[in-house]
């Protein structure tokens, strides 16, 4: 049987991070799971610890914060507070009748010939902190070599110190697109144009904003200065309508819009080898949504995990923390992360005299996520995107369903909603399981009733078990009610097979 | 020192640390499988494990995550199809065990 931990946590970005250190200074006995290799996440993804190199930090904001949680963490592993598993999937996370979480996972990158990584992971309460990732538009040609996701193009300059192209696009909305340009640049890639579908720096000039995260101004300044200083054209209202090239990226058209999205302007054409686009974050909601957890639609349109004042979810002994309850970015991850784990440790009666630092804690998340309301309110996802598809345009790139394979099971087929747009049109069922075209897909559904997707749009796009693809065998060890860590050798020729069924 | 790989027989450099993906994209190979359906060639699109874009062989073994795979000294890329067509095994570098449910 392996070790019931006192609390398994999940994820080792900004989030998973402060709450496993902290879980564990508070003298509870924690695991941390993570896929990556390394702590960090998303947001503070670096290179190879192992050949570091003192410029690998250049970019990243809150660095010091950084080191200082993965100093405490590797400190509070050596003394064998925090059992870390590194480089693990979970796959399926369940919960048995007496409350005990059970998490089966496998490992990211399989090693052949080896069985290691598979060893279930078992805790009496669980802080998930899954993150997210770029939200995405289609757009025609953005299946082209050459197109990415804007942190996708982050992740190789930041995790790689690998440039993606020499002259770049970057095009969606938000405030992330500054750092991927000033990123490109400092790199040494020419950036041909910032593309922001929405008017402007918004959050340079939002009030409420300004107020509740100072800092967020200075950074704002140094990336207007950064755009400045590289000579990189910042285009608002302003949006890529098509990819275009032969077998790659060659150029972009893009289009003067209208507040709604809707092309109202003289096209241009730009030439680029690399485009990068973001249109805001999805969160990874997985595992909250196997464990039956309770969601909602946040300002921003995407699905996310209802929490209380103490980010517990609707299930017990489930606590979730960082952009799965609301995208925030990183400092307010930190915040909730920590929030969680001083919150268990309060109710198992190991840290008497938290409930200070709970309240601190609590006017820290109510700042941070008033920011983040104002962000999410200065760059909404255009209502009109639709109209920039063509009938040929792929929507679903795993299963390659075309916009007008949608439109026909809408128009012709009746699918008024995304979980019979996916029944009968089959987007969202192919390797991705929808997690690219999740999103785009519910709003397509909802168009023509001239709605916004709703949180039931997207909550058929969002589920997936297993949360990743495993080989068969680790199923079958499931099935047959044998250890995981028994099964599967590496039998990753199978791996593809059972995510692929759909719902 | 730097790692050599071979993609498709010609070969390829990589920083130790880098992945498979990062080191194809350092090298000007933006691509490196075509779509079932279209046959439309696909390269590095989220970069961090989640859409499955990337898939690749390596050394035999199918559809591994590009951006996910640290590089190694050695390592064979894409020698087998990499065209997602479930129904044929590749250059038989390997047999598969479980069979393919994927379009059972």
């Amino acid at each position: 049987m392996p070790r019931t931990h006192d609390v398994a946590v999940v994820g080792a970005g900004p989030a998973g991070l402060a709450a496993a250190v902290e879980a564990a200074d508070a003298g509870l006995d924690v695991a941390l799971v993570d896929a990556a290799a390394q702590p960090g996440g998303q947001f503070w993804r670096h290179y190879d610890e192992n050949r570091a190199r003192p410029e690998d930090r250049h970019g990243h904001h809150g660095w010091p914060a950084f080191t200082a949680l993965r100093d405490r963490l590797y400190a509070l592993r050596t003394a064998g507070r925090i059992h870390c598993l590194p480089g693990r999937q979970v796959w399926l996370a369940t919960r048995d009748d007496g409350g005990t979480f059970t998490l089966r996972v496998t490992p990211t990158v399989p090693t052949p010939g080896t069985t290691g990584g598979r060893e279930p992971v078992v805790a009496r309460a669980l802080i998930l902190c899954p993150g997210g990732y770029d939200r995405q538009l289609p757009v025609p040609g953005w299946d082209l070599p050459g197109v990415m996701a804007a942190g996708g193009v982050q992740a190789l300059l930041k995790g790689q110190r690998t440039l993606a192209g020499r002259r770049a696009v970057v095009a969606g909305t938000g405030p992330f697109l500054l750092p991927v340009a000033t990123g490109l640049a400092r790199a040494g890639a020419q950036v041909a144009a910032v593309v922001e579908a929405n008017a402007t720096l918004g959050w340079l000039r939002d009030p409420v904003g300004a107020v509740s995260a100072p800092g967020k101004g200075v950074e704002a300044a140094q990336y207007a200065a950064t755009l400045a200083r590289h000579r990189i054209p910042y285009r608002t209202r302003t949006v890529v309508r098509a990819v275009l090239g032969d077998g790659r990226v060659e150029a972009v058209r893009t289009v003067k819009t209208d507040r709604e999205g809707r092309p109202a302007g003289p096209e241009r054409e730009i030439a680029a080898d690399l485009v990068a686009l973001g249109w805001g974050f999805t969160p990874s909601l997985e595992l909250p949504l196997m464990l039956g957890a309770t969601t909602r639609q946040d300002i921003d349109g995407s699905l996310v995990v209802a929490v209380d004042e103490l980010q517990r979810s609707s299930i017990d002994g489930v606590y979730v923390a960082g952009e799965a309850t609301g995208v925030g970015g990183a400092a307010l991850s930190v915040s909730e992360g920590r929030l969680s784990a001083l919150a268990l440790a309060v109710s198992l009666g190991s840290l008497p005299g938290g409930a200070a630092e709970i309240r601190r804690t609590q006017a820290r998340i109510r700042r941070g996520r008033r920011f983040a309301h104002a962000m999410h309110r200065a760059y909404p996802v255009p209502a009109a995107w639709p109209q920039w598809l063509l009938d040929s345009t792929v929507v679903c790139r795993c299963e390659e369903v075309t916009y007008g394979e949608l439109r026909h099971a809408v128009d012709d087929l009746g699918a008024t909603d995304a979980r019979t747009l996916k029944m009968l049109a089959r987007p969202g069922m192919g390797w991705c399981q929808g997690r690219i075209c999740g999103y785009a897909t519910a709003g397509i559904a909802a168009c023509p009733s001239g709605r916004r997707p709703t949180a039931d749009d997207l909550r058929p796009l969002s589920g997936r078990t297993p949360a990743v693809p495993v080989p068969l065998g680790e199923l079958a060890a499931l099935a047959e009610g044998g250890a995981a860590d028994r099964a599967g050798g590496d039998s990753r020729t199978g791996e593809e097979a059972v995510n692929r069924d759909g719902e | 020192m730097t790692y050599r790989m071979t993609f498709r027989g010609a070969e390829v450099p990589a920083e130790p640390g880098q992945s498979v993906a990062a080191a194809l994209v350092a090298a000007g190979i933006p691509d490196w499988r075509t779509t079932r359906k279209q046959g439309r060639p696909r390269g590095l699109f989220c970069g961090i494990g989640v859409c499955f874009d990337c898939l690749i062989t390596i050394d035999g073994a199918r559809a591994e995550r590009a951006c996910l795979v640290p590089a190694a000294d050695g390592m064979r890329l894409g020698d087998a199809l990499e065209s997602g067509d479930d129904d044929r095994d590749g250059a038989g570098t390997h047999a598969k065990e479980d069979g393919d449910a994927a379009d059972a």
